[in-house]
């Protein structure tokens, strides 16, 4: 176990601005993200020998299953009946896409494979999108009950604050740095900075969580371009190779775990990638994480291992997850402030490594980047996807 | 959810009925087709079993914001409660105010409506818990 039968490399990388838009539909949007990311690798349509995209819920959201041949018809890919695929695991539906595309091009299958992720959550009202984002825990189970996604988050942050000490401020924390890299990020819905003091004090969403420890509901849609890496090497300059990948699954709902201020999917998914990698914990030096919740980036900091169990407020608070500084993590300004359209989330966090890693990110650019880390997760952990990638 | 899903599980959500593995003895809550210890050995040696309904909090949340349905309920509280026979459950804590609820107290549970599906739809009963 845990090695690719061939080196993947991301060559081509796009995001639509993620935000409410009102004007666009969700297949202009996976469009301009494709488009974007073929125009960056340097490659036309006809290269093209499979897609493939992550995406939560068209079903629920637009009525519109099938979105694998819709997308493949709007980009022009079905005149040559080019193999597409949907791929879904809640807000991990776009990180595990782009393992699918990994592993397609690791097996020999296909030489160039574009991933996309998209969705479209503002059509339907907030209270609607409320229902729909919790179909990524367990109906039967918790939604029953009322159970909200952010309430299940809610659970795991007053147990870590109970058994860690982990405090409201330091869970506050993360959405104050996430929003000030989020300001120095053109294609962020919140390109605004905001205090803690605005994070305590917002409305209550389920305690001790409020507003502003919850990613917003979005519409945007991010595609990259992977390849061999004997082909990423003769179409661009800077190809980006991904060195690891892990998955890890877990129970639907938090009620059959063992521990809820850990999350077994992630641990199982990191150790996974950095075993590929051969890299650990502490040489990554940018990561994205899933901050669905503010508290799920604390929990990530420890299941990730860059710090000890229980320390994961405590370094937030002393700074140390924030831009150049022991690790930069959320550098795009997270699912907080960038924005979190459940399927393109996961390829939206790709794209902002590979731009790490090219030295792209102008005044949020992480010094001698090398190595970089995504971890995208699917509802309260029921699915958790790691990816480690390095400049070639 | 469909009529007929909520039907299916009437028994597990009217008596706190799981299931007891005839293998290892392990319960589990819900019900299970499989011991996930033992796997295809307790093909056919799964019981039912009853919880005693008994339990303490080990977290909890005041829901502001709401799924559909729920608004009449706000605020309301949900619990991570650890079952006396070692199991977890999610439920809701009835019968107090939200300022009485705190980590590590003990509940029991009790019969109540759940949600309807609008006024001339279905109405779902269930388990909710109460402070002891």
């Amino acid at each position: 176990m845990g090695r690719l039968a061939r080196e993947v490399a991301v060559i081509g990388i796009g995001q639509t601005r993620f935000d409410e838009h009102w004007n666009t539909t969700f297949r202009e949007l996976g469009i301009e993200a494709g488009y974007r990311a073929m125009e960056d690798a340097g490659i036309s349509s006809r290269m093209i020998d499979a897609l493939y995209l992550g995406n939560m819920s068209a079903g629920l959201f637009l009525d519109q299953e099938h979105i694998s041949s819709m997308i493949a018809e709007v980009v022009g890919l079905t005149e040559g009946q080019v193999p597409s695929t949907r791929v879904e695991a809640a807000g991990a539906s776009g990180g595990l896409a782009f393992r699918q595309a990994i592993l397609d091009v690791a097996s020999g299958l296909n030489d160039i494979v574009v991933v996309g992720g998209a969705e479209k959550m503002s059509d339907v009202p907030s209270s609607v999108a409320t229902e729909f984002i919790a179909a990524g825990a367990d109906q039967a189970w918790e939604g029953l009950f009322g159970a909200t996604m952010p309430s299940l988050f809610a659970l795991m942050a007053r147990k870590h604050m109970h058994d860690y000490r982990t405090t409201r401020e330091q869970i506050g924390m993360v959405a104050v740095k996430n929003h000030r890299n989020g300001s120095m990020n053109p294609l962020a819905q919140f390109q605004r900075e905001i205090t803690l003091d605005m994070v305590l004090n917002a409305p209550p969403v389920a305690e001790p969580l409020g507003v502003f420890d919850c990613a917003p509901a979005s519409d945007g849609a991010a595609a990259v371009v992977l390849c061999d890496l004997k082909t990423a090497k003769d179409l661009s300059e800077k190809p980006i190779k991904v060195i690891g990948t892990g998955q890890g699954s877990d129970s639907l709902s938090i009620s059959n775990r063992p521990d809820i201020t850990s999350m077994r999917a992630t641990k199982a998914a990191a150790n996974r990638a950095y075993e590929m990698a051969g890299v650990k914990p502490k040489d990554i030096q940018v990561a994205e994480v899933h901050d669905s919740y503010t508290i799920s980036e604390i929990i990530s900091l420890e299941d990730l291992s860059f710090f000890e169990k229980g320390d994961g407020g405590p370094a937030t608070e002393r700074g140390d997850t924030s831009l150049n500084s022991l690790i930069s993590v959320n550098t795009s300004g997270g699912l907080k402030a960038r924005g979190h359209p459940l399927g393109a989330t996961g390829i939206a966090q790709i794209t902002e490594i590979v731009q790490q890693l090219r030295g792209d990110c102008g005044e949020r650019q992480v010094r001698d980047a090398r190595f970089g880390l995504a971890q995208n997760l699917g509802g309260t952990g029921g699915t958790a996807v790691v990816h480690i990638l390095e400049v070639v | 959810m469909a009529v007929a899903r909520h039907w299916r599980q009437q028994d597990q959500r009217y008596n706190l009925a799981g299931t007891r593995c005839g293998v290892c003895g392990g319960h589990f809550f819900p019900r299970r087709l499989m011991c996930p210890v033992c796997h295809r050995k307790s093909i056919g040696k799964l019981e039912r079993f009853l919880f005693s309904g008994r339990g303490k909090i080990e977290s909890f949340t005041i829901v502001h914001d709401p799924m559909t349905g729920y608004d009449l309920q706000v605020p309301y509280i949900i619990a991570y409660i650890a079952l006396e026979e070692g199991d977890h459950v999610l439920g809701q804590i009835v019968d107090c105010d939200s300022s009485e609820v705190e980590m590590g107290r003990e509940v029991e549970m009790v019969f109540r409506k759940l949600s309807e599906e609008g006024k001339s739809g279905t109405i779902q009963y269930g388990y909710k818990f109460r402070l002891i």
